[in-house]
């Protein structure tokens, strides 16, 4: 299908279904999220290993203020619940709504990216940085490669605000958020094994 | 909520589906930091308790977010997952097993 063919609106919508580009696209999409999740196992695994490396420095429990964690979590899944919303609103072919949607996903994700900046802020300002021990260390490098991937993900979506302002929900743009809803939700997984493995046991 | 009425059964779930799930996964997670917040329980069953939950937590996003189930579209996409799954076992419980054989032997 070229390129001309993909750019005009929902009647080829279904023919390019049909074909299962998209599908193809979205499948290609899931395989990068898989290699994405072998990334994170890799800092996983090392976080694992050097969990009680304190090098005499303070431990998760000294750390964590565990109702920090849960709201930085609540604005997490309220924020994928708007993208399931700006999707719904979108198969519904209401671009305004849409816009609305999206809007509050990005303001929820960078309500989670500062209160992990202010987190990290915080450590480093006491001297708990990530050059203090190998488990912190290993904190860092976890819990800030996730964020990074929500910074990612918030630029994304700024990009689609955009997209779906000057294009309008045509073929492509359609496609692009369902890969950006993909990844938004992927993200909360990742977040679901960050709280329980990092904050959750290392608070006991 | 008018606007998203008309997009149910679509192939990417319904408003119904999106509500459930996240209901869900904040039922889940306030398990969890419940379990350890509140201190209620023994070590061992709050570690088990938190597991749980994740694992729980987990399925209901892939099901009720990403929409997963057993349909043929996501046969594939099951198959990645089921392999990459593997390779972050191998991955996470290799390190560990062998790093706590290390540790215990360099004692």
């Amino acid at each position: 299908m070229t390129p001309a063919q993909m750019s005009t609106h929902s009647d080829t919508a279904e023919v390019f279904e049909e074909h299962g580009t998209a599908g193809h696209q979205e499948f290609g999409f899931w395989l990068y999220l898989m290699s994405d999740l072998v990334l994170f196992s890799a800092i996983f695994a090392t976080f694992a290993v050097l969990s009680e490396s304190y090098a005499g420095g303070p431990t998760g429990a000294e750390l964590f203020d565990l109702s920090f964690v849960f709201i930085e979590t609540m604005l997490l899944l309220l924020s994928s619940a708007a993208c399931g919303m700006a999707i719904l609103a979108m198969h519904a072919g209401k671009d305004s709504r849409v816009l609305q949607w999206l809007a509050l996903t990005f303001l929820l994700g960078l309500g989670f990216i500062a209160m992990e900046l202010h987190e990290f802020q915080l450590l480093i300002a006491e001297g708990h940085g990530p050059g203090r021990s190998a488990y912190l260390s290993a904190f860092f490098t976890l819990v800030g490669t996730h964020g990074l991937h929500v910074a990612s993900g918030l630029v994304w979506m700024a990009v689609m605000m955009y997209q779906v302002k000057t294009k309008g929900l045509s073929v492509m743009v359609q496609a692009r958020m369902m890969r950006l809803s993909m990844f938004w939700h992927f993200l909360d997984i990742v977040w679901v094994a960050v709280f329980t493995v990092v904050y959750l046991m290392g608070a006991l | 909520m008018k606007h998203t009425s008309h997009s149910t059964g679509a192939t990417t779930g319904s408003l119904k589906s999106y509500i459930t799930g996240f209901i869900l996964s904040v039922v889940l997670t306030a398990m969890a930091f419940g379990a350890v917040m509140s201190e209620a329980l023994a070590p061992r069953v709050t570690i088990i308790t938190i597991f749980t939950a994740a694992v729980l937590q987990i399925l209901v996003h892939l099901y009720y977010f990403l929409h997963l189930n057993s349909s043929s579209e996501a046969r594939w996409n099951i198959l990645a997952m089921i392999f990459t799954v593997l390779i972050m076992a191998l991955f996470v419980g290799g390190s560990i097993w062998i790093m706590h054989n290390l540790n215990i032997r360099m004692m």
